[in-house]
């Protein structure tokens, strides 16, 4: 039951000082909003976790295709938080459909289906969460943020 | 190892472990496992239908079972005790059938906040078929229902009330007799969802005088998918069936039927008789123990639990603040960290506990945590299992705590 490596230094640092855990605009929960700073639009989804009523509200600020910022707010567990973190961490600067994919290739690995390392090696970061694999109880909060991105950059493509 | 938990194969199995989560399920003692076993090998056949032997011995094992029940419990008869699932099938059949027979439009069905969401949203979806209304008592600050709480909650339009005996978090037991008086005079009819009170108490459903008691075997470490409903004799007969089919009938042409008399009549389809020898091999087994042994130790091991853990600053516990009123649940929060990252640590410390909402939002939001921990004991459990959950509840602290 030595489960305790998935509560690793990366994790542990992601939920303790989260880098993007902040506002973009004034918004709970609706699809678009504006960025009272700068007045860019900002696309909002909330993810709720069934299991055990966690909520993330996920932001992002989408320019010519690319992930120019996103932040996220809410309360959960410290795999959901760090997972969340991190994610933001590796999508900001990125096209759609390479955020797609690596969302894709997240939900892969916490599930156990993707186990390539080097394949694994696009996540950087977020590989620290590759031992929820072995803790299916736990599956959903890691995948919380990147299930919700997903959802919302697939609803952002279908809009065009 | 203690010698009760001795009695159990997966204790001897992981003789690390400090199971804590004996409110979700007990384990199962070499007796009960073994009188399974037994049936399936020595006695199997589909009972009632048969004209053979074995039918017979089938019979008998299933209908022996239903009679120690019956006395477990103090009902006055055998046809009072009908075979569920678990405690959720029994309320769902209360709740479906007795509405049916009681409830008109904007009667109203009394249940508590405190109730599992198997006592509920059966309710829910009952008041709703029948345009009633559902109303809730609140507990004190130790977890019980006030009989001025109830008197005020009770109308002339107060047709049911469903309630918890004890609270799967709070650990708190209700003044039952008391409470039941009073919903009787009111002609309430009162049903009762003992599956967290007879792990760690005696029941007498007569001197209750409940009209209904519901709980699952496998809470009293008899196997998984046995439970019980116990009902007046004079509901059960004016009641409608529940699950309808095989076995409970008497005559059927092409449009209607007649139903099978009590129990059969509630018992649709091929029973589990494993499970009903199981259980009755687990009523020996606790009586084997004695239920004095059993709330003796339970209650010293919830003190002993809620006393350590309180001692340390940055946990909380819900409910009464003497502990040994908890029959053994412990529900507790550690500050700033979620109950998820709570079980996950304490399981790869060989301690098993439960995390998350409990099958009771409406109480968790009540509580105003939404979610906490919950360590509950059995007889089985001992001082070193407390321990281990005191040490590493300091430990799991430290290490969040190490990381800011
Ligand atoms: C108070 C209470 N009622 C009902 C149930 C439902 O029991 P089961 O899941 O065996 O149907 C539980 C189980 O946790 C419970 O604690």
């Amino acid at each position: 039951m030595a489960l305790n490596n998935i509560y690793n230094e990366i994790l542990m640092e992601h939920n303790a000082h989260p880098d993007h855990k902040h506002k973009l605009s004034t918004a709970s929960d609706c699809k678009t909003a504006i960025n009272p700073h700068c007045g860019d639009e900002v696309l909002v989804k909330k993810g709720i976790n069934p299991t055990c009523g966690d909520e993330i509200i996920l932001e992002l600020n989408v320019e010519d295709g690319v992930i120019k910022d996103a932040a996220f707010n809410g309360q959960g567990c410290a795999i959901s938080q760090a997972s969340t973190d991190i994610m933001v961490d590796l999508i900001i600067g990125k096209k759609i459909d390479e955020a797609i994919e690596l969302t894709d290739l997240f939900i892969k690995m916490v599930r156990g289906e993707e186990k390539n390392e080097t394949k694994l090696e696009e996540l950087d970061e977020a590989m620290a969460l590759k031992d929820v694999s072995h803790m299916p109880a736990r599956v959903k909060c890691a995948v919380l943020a990147w299930h919700t991105l997903n959802e919302m950059l697939k609803e952002k493509e279908s809009q065009k | 190892m203690n010698q009760y938990k001795n009695f159990f194969p997966i204790m001897r199995r992981y003789k690390d472990l400090a199971y804590l989560d004996n409110a979700a399920t007990t384990q199962k003692p070499d007796m009960v496992i073994d009188a399974v076993d037994n049936y399936y090998k020595q006695e199997n056949a589909n009972p009632l239908r048969g004209l053979y032997a074995l039918s017979q011995k089938a019979t008998e094992a299933y209908e022996n079972a239903r009679e120690k029940i019956a006395n477990f419990i103090g009902a006055a008869k055998h046809q009072e005790i009908i075979y569920t699932r678990n405690a959720s099938e029994s309320l769902n059949l209360v709740a479906y059938s007795l509405s049916d027979l009681l409830l008109k439009e904007n009667d109203e069905v009394l249940i508590s906040i405190m109730e599992h969401h198997s006592n509920m949203i059966p309710w829910q979806q009952a008041v709703k078929r029948h345009h009633a209304k559902l109303v809730y008592l609140y507990p004190d600050k130790n977890g019980l229902i006030t009989t001025d709480e109830l008197k005020n909650k009770l109308s002339p339009k107060t047709k049911i009330l469903s309630l918890t005996q004890l609270s799967n978090v709070l650990g708190a037991k209700q003044n039952l007799k008391e409470l039941i008086k009073i919903a009787h005079a009111n002609k309430t009819v009162v049903s009762i969802d003992g599956a967290q009170a007879i792990p760690h108490s005696k029941i007498d459903v007569q001197a209750l005088d409940c009209d209904f008691y519901s709980f699952s075997g496998h809470k009293i470490y008899a196997p998984m998918g046995i439970g019980v409903l116990y009902g007046k004799e004079k509901y059960l007969n004016e009641m409608p069936p529940f699950l309808t089919g095989g076995e409970m009938i008497d005559y059927v042409d092409e449009q209607t039927a007649t139903f099978a008399e009590l129990p059969y009549k509630f018992e649709a389809g091929t029973q589990n008789v494993g499970g009903a020898v199981g259980l009755s091999a687990a009523i020996d087994f606790m009586n084997s123990i004695g239920y004095d042994t059993i709330i003796k130790r339970e209650t010293e091991l919830g003190r002993f639990a809620g006393e350590e853990l309180s001692k340390l600053p940055y946990v909380t516990i819900y409910g009464d603040k003497d502990f040994s009123h908890h029959h053994g649940v412990i529900a507790f929060n550690i500050e700033g960290i979620h109950p998820h990252d709570v079980a996950s640590l304490m399981d790869s410390g060989d301690v098993a506990i439960r995390g998350g909402h409990h099958c009771a939002q409406p109480l968790m939001r009540y509580l105003k945590c939404n979610f906490c921990c919950r360590a509950s004991m059995a007889f089985y459990n001992d001082e070193e299992d407390i321990i281990k959950l005191v040490n590493r509840t300091k430990y799991i602290r430290s290490y969040f705590n190490g990381a800011k």
